[in-house]
């Protein structure tokens, strides 16, 4: 059925369809408004589960971590700061191999203050060991939302589901909700192998050694190079469920055969593909939406990319003092393309249509190097520029 | 009569008479109290629990991969989350409707310092989770380190006594009264000198359907530098000056206390240990710091109404018994 539903509205419900047992989070912009919704369909008696409202994010992922450790399907969902205070439970999540699904609700990190939208607290976790999926819009990241949990449950990876704030969170959109009868029918009820259980008591997260760290590190990074076929079956399958398709690792738009491509990820992509309408007197290009980080989809990259020239990899976060971070990954994964790299949208800065003939003219000039491309040079004192 | 014995461990052990949650084999020292304590509280907790434990010796010397002393579920996830993990363990077995009831073990660090804020948090939201506080008054497990629960003027490594300082220069941090200050329904403190009474407030502490705390003194021959086979006396002592007294709180309020009759001199207990050995030096700001630890053993037995005033003042192994509603009202 379709509704016009804000965005963290949806997401709250996309969660409750899942049945989750447990579910634990603290409020921070712009992740509270799927928090409240979930509070409040709780309150209502609408999602039969318990609602842990903790003093952090360090505990908000403790007590998920927790409760799927002892049997319950679990959720908790951050932003920016609270990414950041939870890094190390996020870490140890996916060391234990618990199978939780979290929503980013994706804010730059300060200092300087500042609660819009970024991808740089999901870019600074992505070596926790988790799956990532970068969400185009709404829609999207209702789907993603339901088939996170099967790909979690089904691994044994930890999914962190990552929305852009305010863009997706805070926009009012006509979407399609799932059917409680579509949920339950794709997603069974919670199973994690190593739950405890006092009639089987078993000892998790004990202390390992140098003799079989290596070992326990390696079938963690197998796993989530083995998690593509589970994340592409998940799609697949909920495609059929549903009737919608959001891609599995990364889907091409605008013009396949184009010799120039830009790659972007989350909701950068409807931007760039709005625009290629606007300009029609500029060429199309193939533009490569790339929905699940990690695991790092190599080979559909690869595919994707085939027959290409030149490729911009646009994205909404840098690691300072190097460049771009996605962009660095591509630029290592496609040899024979030459990879443009630059950093949009920072601390929310608007992305206007004019940014696709932007990105086109700043690939003409053969620098490859990385730059912030929407920066305002002019506002920055001489030795800063 | 023949002098070869046999003896068939599993049977002896299906013949214990009390349930072994914590098995023998781990690697704690000899005489580590805390591997003790956390024995005595699974001997009465019984089968039906799961631990969350937080980082540190008792987690690091009892689940070296892919050995585990534990015989209940157990896991362990970080330094400072204990509380919180142990909240959402509680929090799924109420969705399930299961009834075994959760614990969460931790040293002192993981309680006064950097777990504090999950600790405070579970307790204010209620979870039914017994909290343990395995406390050896020091990060053990990194070297012994200096932490809230270091005693003042005891030499940590990074507290250590030289010409400019006698040792830690903070007090104690009063860890009890702030985990009362929560009005949990239950929270007490016990040593291992006192097995029984241990055993009885994790019991009480089990029942309660809401948040506990237990705080136990665990001596650490490796990290207060004494013999081994001296932990019980120096548990026992530590009690007996007034520097850990014996308290429950419920709702806040002080509900017991373990009259001591007959307190010893605070030096009684310091000279056993290593790391108050300076604090014997012949130098007048020693002799003002055994002042000053003996001023907070008067003060504690001045609060909680340690010397009781019962009719028995020559027996000195009542200590062994809780009073209810302390020893002054006793
Ligand atoms: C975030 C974090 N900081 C520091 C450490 C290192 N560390 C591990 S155990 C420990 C001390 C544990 O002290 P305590 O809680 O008193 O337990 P004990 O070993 O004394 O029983 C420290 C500092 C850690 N594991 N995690
Ligand atoms: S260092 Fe202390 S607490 Fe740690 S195992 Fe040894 S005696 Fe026990
Ligand atoms: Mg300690």
């Amino acid at each position: 059925m379709v509704e016009a539903l804000e965005g963290s509205q949806a997401l709250a419900r996309a969660v409750v369809l899942c049945r989750p047992g447990v579910v634990a989070a603290y409020p921070i912009t712009p992740q509270t408004h799927i928090v409240e919704n979930i509070s409040k369909l709780v309150a209502d008696g609408v999602a039969k589960l318990e609602l842990v409202s903790v003093e952090s994010e360090f505990s908000a992922a403790s007590v998920a971590m927790g409760a799927a450790a002892a049997g319950s399907r679990a959720y908790t969902a951050s932003a920016s700061q609270g990414i950041l205070l939870m890094a190390e439970v996020l870490f140890n999540i996916a060391g234990l191999r618990i199978p939780l699904v979290m929503h980013c609700a994706n804010r730059a990190i300060g200092a300087p203050l500042n609660i819009w939208n970024d991808q740089s607290d999901s870019m600074a976790v992505r070596d926790a060991g988790w799956i990532q999926i970068y969400c185009a819009d709404n829609q999207e990241a209702i789907d993603s939302t339901v088939q996170a949990y099967r790909i979690a449950e089904r691994t044994e990876l930890p999914v962190m589901v990552c929305v852009d704030g305010f863009t997706l969170t805070h926009t009012l959109e006509p979407l399609e909700m799932p059917s409680q009868e579509q949920v339950d029918g794709y997603l069974p009820s919670y199973r994690y192998a190593r739950s405890l259980n006092v009639r089987h008591p078993i000892s998790q997260g004990t202390l390992v050694g140098p003799d079989v760290f290596p070992e326990a590190r390696h079938s963690h990074h197998q796993a989530l190079l083995n998690s593509i076929a589970e994340i592409e079956s998940a799609n697949a399958d909920w495609a059929a469920v549903s009737g919608r398709d959001g891609g599995g690792l990364l889907t091409v738009e605008g013009d396949p055969d184009a010799e120039i491509g830009i790659l972007a990820i989350g909701s950068t992509i409807g931007t760039l593909a709005e625009a290629m309408d606007e300009y029609p007197d500029r060429p199309r290009v193939r533009l490569i939406k790339l929905r699940v980080y990690r695991p790092f989809p190599i080979n559909a990259l690869r595919e994707a990319c085939r027959g290409l020239r030149k490729l911009a990899v646009i994205e909404r976060a840098f690691s300072a003092g190097m460049g771009g971070i996605v962009g660095t990954e591509v630029r290592a994964s496609v040899p024979g393309v030459e990879v443009y790299n630059y950093a949009i949208g920072l601390g929310g800065r608007d992305i206007p249509l004019g940014i696709y003939p932007r990105i086109l003219d700043a690939m003409e000039t053969g620098d490859t190097g990385f730059r912030i491309l929407d920066v305002d040079l002019s506002k920055l004192p001489e030795e800063d520029r | 009569m023949s002098t070869e014995t046999h003896v068939d461990i599993e049977q002896l052990r299906r013949r214990q008479p009390r349930f072994q949650g914590l098995e023998s084999g781990h690697r704690a020292c000899l005489g580590c109290g805390e591997a003790l304590a956390a024995r005595l509280v699974l001997e009465s907790a019984g089968p039906n629990v799961m631990i969350a434990n937080a980082t540190g010796c008792l987690e690091v010397f009892s689940t070296a991969w892919p050995e585990s002393a534990w015989r209940v579920p157990w896991v362990h996830s970080l330094f400072e989350n204990a509380a919180a993990v142990a909240a959402g363990m509680e929090a799924a077995l109420k969705h399930q409707g299961q009834s075994a009831k959760v614990l969460a073990f931790a040293g002192d660090g993981g309680t006064f310092d950097i777990g504090f804020q999950a600790v405070s948090g579970m307790l204010e939201r209620g979870h039914n989770v017994l909290f343990v506080c395995f406390d050896n008054e020091a990060y053990m497990n990194t070297g012994i380190q200096r932490s809230g629960s270091t005693p003042h003027a005891a030499v940590t490594t990074t507290s250590p006594a030289g010409r400019e300082r006698m040792g830690k220069r903070h007090l104690k941090k009063d860890i009890v009264s702030i985990i009362a200050a929560h009005h949990v329904p239950y929270a007490a403190t016990a040593t291992v000198a006192y097995p029984s009474d241990l055993r009885k407030k994790v019991r009480r502490a089990i029942d309660v359907d809401g948040p506990s705390f237990l705080h136990v003194h665990s001596p650490c021959p490796l990290g207060w530098g004494h013999d081994s086979e001296k932990s019980i006396a120096v548990s026992r002592l530590a009690v007996e000056t007034g520097l850990f007294p014996i308290i429950e709180l419920e709702r806040g309020e002080l509900t017991g206390a373990m009259p001591i009759r007959h307190p010893k001199p605070v030096t009684e207990y310091l000279k056993l240990q290593n790391r108050f050995r300076h604090l014997f030096a012949d130098d007048p700001r020693a002799r003002e710091e055994l002042e000053h630890l003996q001023a907070l053993a008067d003060y504690n037995i001045e609060v909680y109404g340690l010397l009781g005033d019962g009719p028995d003042p020559l027996d000195t192994s009542g200590i062994d018994k809780v009073y209810r509603g302390g020893a002054k009202w006793a």
